[in-house]
């Protein structure tokens, strides 16, 4: 599995209500029934994925995030989950509200823009960053709102959205006391427990 | 070979009153029931697949060589489709106030010895169940794998989850709608006022007077039919093709759309009762089950335990996606598991009976879970 998706799955408690958006083949949806005994529904676009999703056993619903969640009421999941899709979509801003409006907690995971190998590649060579986190080129990723740690945190304090808790990995998905003093620079990928403040 | 093959409806008599929702009971009724595929030893690989307003028990495969067509879902049903014979036991009757043998307006009424005609009492969704339910018991089936069907027939699936939580395990709801809206509604009004104002319909009473009111019947065919194709679909299947190929300043047949309505229209009259159509538009009316629980339809999902799989069709506009995202939104809140496919169709509400990839590998990659389920249970 994925070493986000295994980080995410220590912080879900088990039994709970889960909402994953985006939720592709529904890896973590399965993982999270079957090691926390969650309830949970995934939402996909693909269909491919979709029918990925069933025959893992997982609830999946065909909806177009860009749309919004009109469908979910307020606050009626434990947790909406959002791993490394916030960066694919057009309504980053309202999302983003959707998802802290429908979960009493929000997990979002990000691949960090200001990771120093794609300021070495964009300062450097002067080219947009083709790295491991973020592997397309310019004209075919679906990655169309790149942004680093310091931007995430700074919509989130203008939003009044609580930072419950950050973790950061680097390129082989570990921690380190480094990483931990110089995020922005030295993280691969950012993941994060939010909450909205009234 | 894909087919169930030749297949015999049989005729199952219930010598037991059934109480309708109207009120008023029948004191006993036949249903006219095909199956295919085998039950197994503990009776857990059963599903009962529900029929829309005009189609029947016959729901795959042929009752002879010589059929120009097969049953209504023979995309769906058969050994190797998505509801695969080889594992599933599949179950369809005709439902009570139909025309193709089961106890409806055309049967006679052991009371007065005449055919019911319009004394048949008005049937609902809810007593469709309940007489479906008794014929599970007569086959020994105690509990469906599933229960799947396409419009009217979603709408049974989904009161089978709600009526009897204990004996379904999954409720299949295609091109559905948790009730009609005054549109669909109107149009049901249309098609009625349309058999009901036929000078051959004689109160209802036309077998008496040895005539059919073939006329209102053939004019709300043809207006159902309009609401099951798109525009997309009846475009591109005739656009604005003439069969002279110039026009001719009258009022014959000369659109190609023209002379295909009237040819739908004229042939369902020679195989659809009017009473049992009327009929069964009021069943689609009726249709409410949010309304049993406070018109809270999350409180009526609440009663169901089975796990649903929920499917629409972009280009229908009978039962448009919305409706079946209403359906959606209340099992989520309800706290019960269900997956939604929205397919892109170009077909309107018929796609629900036609061979779309993306809507048969839905269903498909579904039933595969549900038999794994029945392996992994007998294990």
């Amino acid at each position: 599995m994925r070493a986000d998706l295994a980080i995410i799955s220590d912080w879900i408690e088990p039994h709970s209500r889960v909402l994953d958006l985006g939720c592709g083949d529904g890896t973590l949806l399965a993982h999270l029934q079957s090691a926390r005994d969650v309830r949970g529904y995934g939402l996909e676009i693909d269909q491919e994925k979709i029918l990925a999703c069933i025959r893992a056993g997982v609830c999946v619903i065909h909806a177009d995030l860009e749309a919004g969640l009109r469908d979910f009421a307020d606050q009626s999941f434990d947790y909406v989950i959002m791993t490394q899709t916030l960066q694919a979509v057009q309504h980053t801003e309202r999302l983003l509200e959707e998802m802290l409006r429908v979960g009493r907690e929000g997990i979002v995971t990000f691949p960090n823009f200001g990771h120093w190998r794609c300021r070495l590649q964009l300062g450097g060579s002067g080219t947009m960053p083709v790295v491991k986190a973020l592997p397309h080129a310019w004209y075919n990723t679906p990655n169309i709102h790149l942004f680093t740690i310091h931007d995430f945190e700074e919509l989130c304090q203008r939003k009044r959205i609580e930072i419950r808790h950050r973790t950061v990995v680097d390129t082989n998905h570990r921690g380190s006391p480094q990483l931990r003093l110089l995020p922005n620079l030295l993280a691969e990928l950012a993941l994060y427990r939010l909450r909205q403040h009234p | 070979m894909d087919s169930v093959g030749i297949v015999t409806p049989e005729k199952l008599a219930f010598e037991i009153p059934i109480t309708l929702d109207c009120g008023r009971a029948l004191p006993r009724f036949d249903l006219m029931v095909e199956t295919y595929g085998t039950l197994n030893a503990t009776a857990s690989n059963a599903v009962l697949i529900c029929h829309a307003l005009s189609s029947d028990h016959h729901a795959a495969g042929y009752h002879a060589a010589s059929d120009r067509k097969p049953g209504w879902w023979d995309v769906m049903i058969g050994p190797g489709k998505p509801i695969d014979t080889r594992q599933f036991f599949v179950v369809c009757c005709n439902n009570i106030g139909g025309c193709k043998g089961s106890t409806g307006p055309t049967s006679i009424d052991p009371e007065s010895g005449e055919r019911y005609g319009p004394d048949f009492p008005i049937v609902t969704v809810r007593d469709w169940v309940r007489s479906q339910a008794l014929l599970a018991d007569r086959l020994g089936i105690q509990r469906w794998a599933a229960v799947a069907g396409g419009s009217l027939g979603g709408m049974q699936a989904l009161q089978w989850a709600i009526d009897y939580p204990e004996r379904i395990d999954h409720a299949i709801v295609i091109a559905a709608a948790p009730r009609l809206s005054a549109q669909n509604i109107a149009f049901n009004e249309v098609a009625r006022q349309a058999i009901r104002s036929d000078p051959e319909f004689h109160e209802g009473r036309y077998y008496q007077h040895d005539t059919l009111p073939r006329r209102g019947l053939m004019l709300a065919r043809m207006l159902g039919h309009i609401t099951y194709l798109s525009d997309e679909s009846m475009g591109s299947k005739f656009g604005r093709a003439l069969r002279e190929g110039k026009l001719g300043y009258n009022f014959d047949s000369e659109f190609q759309v023209e002379s295909y309505l009237r040819y739908q229209g004229q042939s369902f009259v020679d195989r659809f009762d009017a009473n049992t159509y009327l009929l069964i538009t009021k069943t689609l009316d009726y249709f409410d089950p949010a309304a049993d629980f406070g018109h809270d339809l999350a409180a009526a999902c609440r009663q169901a335990s089975a796990r649903f799989l929920v499917v629409s069709f972009t280009s229908d506009w009978r039962f448009s996606p919305e409706r079946s995202r209403e359906i959606v939104q209340a099992l989520v809140a309800a706290d019960r598991a269900v997956t939604y496919g929205e397919i892109h169709a170009d077909q309107g509400h018929d796609s629900f009976l036609m061979p779309i990839a993306d809507y048969l590998h839905t269903v498909d990659a579904y039933f595969d879970r549900i038999h794994q389920e029945i392996e992994s249970d007998a294990r």
